[in-house]
């Protein structure tokens, strides 16, 4: 039986074994290779996409579990914290190699969602789960708080 | 496709593997029956002989992993620290951003690319800090799980009805590809409570 979901506001169908994890739906069937795989187990961050808007790893995902829901990934994420979060990761160049960055970037906007002006620490906890081989950790929790700032004024 | 169906094959392989270790794991590793203890005629001395019983539950790494003296959950039968490094928050239920079902979700999920799973349940956190139980001695844990300030308010009765029917409590023997169970079965961990709070709830010394 096909999955359908919705998939960046547009409807979705995957008609294939229904434990296959969102991930490999998004990247190898529906073409949408932003969302990257780091390590498949939970443990990089690499492939977080949004579940009904908050943050969520896609490669421990079976496609059954999104059924009938809302999946937004790095290609379809808006609103003003999407917009706030890009601004600011251009504005002082965050990604080295780029290959975490859409992890990063789409657990900082589920972070901004929630938590309007986070703290040190508040970021360090909702990103700990993101991991960065080039270490661009420094610029990723300045990009987050000048993100919270734009999005303050 | 082709490579994602072996991958998902190998999975399935694996998981047939586990279950069959399960299987031969609980032989070795029961519990003893309720019956096993009726030749204890002190019902004090029964009653802590039983939660003694109890305790191969209580102090099994599936249920210690996930009520951490700290804000951090351990894992795997090593209980070393949960990595990614996530923290309770204030729910118990993970930080903003890194929130427990940021992974979990409401069953086990088998990994795609090799072994292991990621473990779930639709009440997937950690015990609160009040029900801390990591680095206790039984006799302790004892006192803490009828201790309704620290059980959750529950009296003895419904201490041994959660034992014995609360699923997410359940998921300790069915942890998923990976995890070692829990010894025994829900029932007899019932069985037990309910016999443990029949003969008095004494605990252990220490
Ligand atoms: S690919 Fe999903 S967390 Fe690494
Ligand atoms: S920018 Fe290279 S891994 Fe993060």
């Amino acid at each position: 039986m096909a999955t359908d979901f919705t998939l960046n506001g547009k409807p979705a169908s995957f008609d294939g074994d229904p434990e296959t994890p969102l991930l490999y739906v998004l990247r190898d069937h529906l073409g949408l290779t932003g969302t990257k795989y780091g390590c498949g187990i939970a443990q990089c961050g690499a492939c977080t996409v949004h579940l009904d808007g908050k943050n969520r790893r896609s490669c421990v995902t079976p496609v059954s579990m999104v059924s009938g829901r809302q999946v937004t990934t790095i290609e379809g994420v808006a609103g003003k914290e999407a917009e706030a979060v890009h601004n600011a990761w251009v504005a002082i160049d965050v990604p080295q190699c780029g290959f975490c960055q859409s992890g990063q970037v789409m657990s900082a906007i589920g972070l901004l969602r929630i938590k309007k002006k986070p703290s040190d620490s508040d970021i360090d906890a909702a990103m700990a789960g993101n991991i960065c081989r080039c270490a661009t950790y420094v610029r990723i929790r300045q990009a987050i708080h000048d993100a919270a700032h734009a999005l303050e004024a | 496709m082709k490579a994602g169906a072996l991958a998902l094959g190998a999975a399935a392989l694996t998981l047939g593997i586990a279950i069959a270790g399960q299987a031969r794991e609980q032989k070795v590793e029961g519990l003893r029956p309720v019956s096993a203890f009726a030749g204890i005629a002190d019902p004090g001395a029964r009653s802590v002989a039983i939660f003694t019983e109890m305790g191969k539950v209580i102090q099994h790494p599936r249920c210690v992993n996930c009520h951490p003296r700290t804000d951090r959950p351990l894992q795997g039968d090593a209980q070393l620290p949960h990595d990614p490094p996530v923290s309770r928050g204030p729910a118990d239920r993970g930080m903003a951003g890194l929130e427990c079902g940021t992974c979990h979700g409401p069953r086990n999920v088998a990994f795609a690319n090799g072994k292991g799973s990621v473990p779930g349940h639709p009440e997937w956190h950690a015990a609160p800090i009040a029900m801390a139980w990591e680095g206790k001695t039984l006799g302790q844990i004892c006192q803490q799980i009828k201790d309704r300030k620290r059980n959750g308010g529950k009296s003895l009765d419904q201490i041994a009805e959660h034992n014995a029917h609360d699923s997410l409590v359940g998921w300790g023997w069915n942890p998923g590809p990976g995890r070692t169970p829990v010894p025994g079965t829900q029932a007899q961990f019932g069985e037990l409570t309910r016999a443990w709070v029949a003969s008095g709830a004494k605990c252990p010394a220490g």
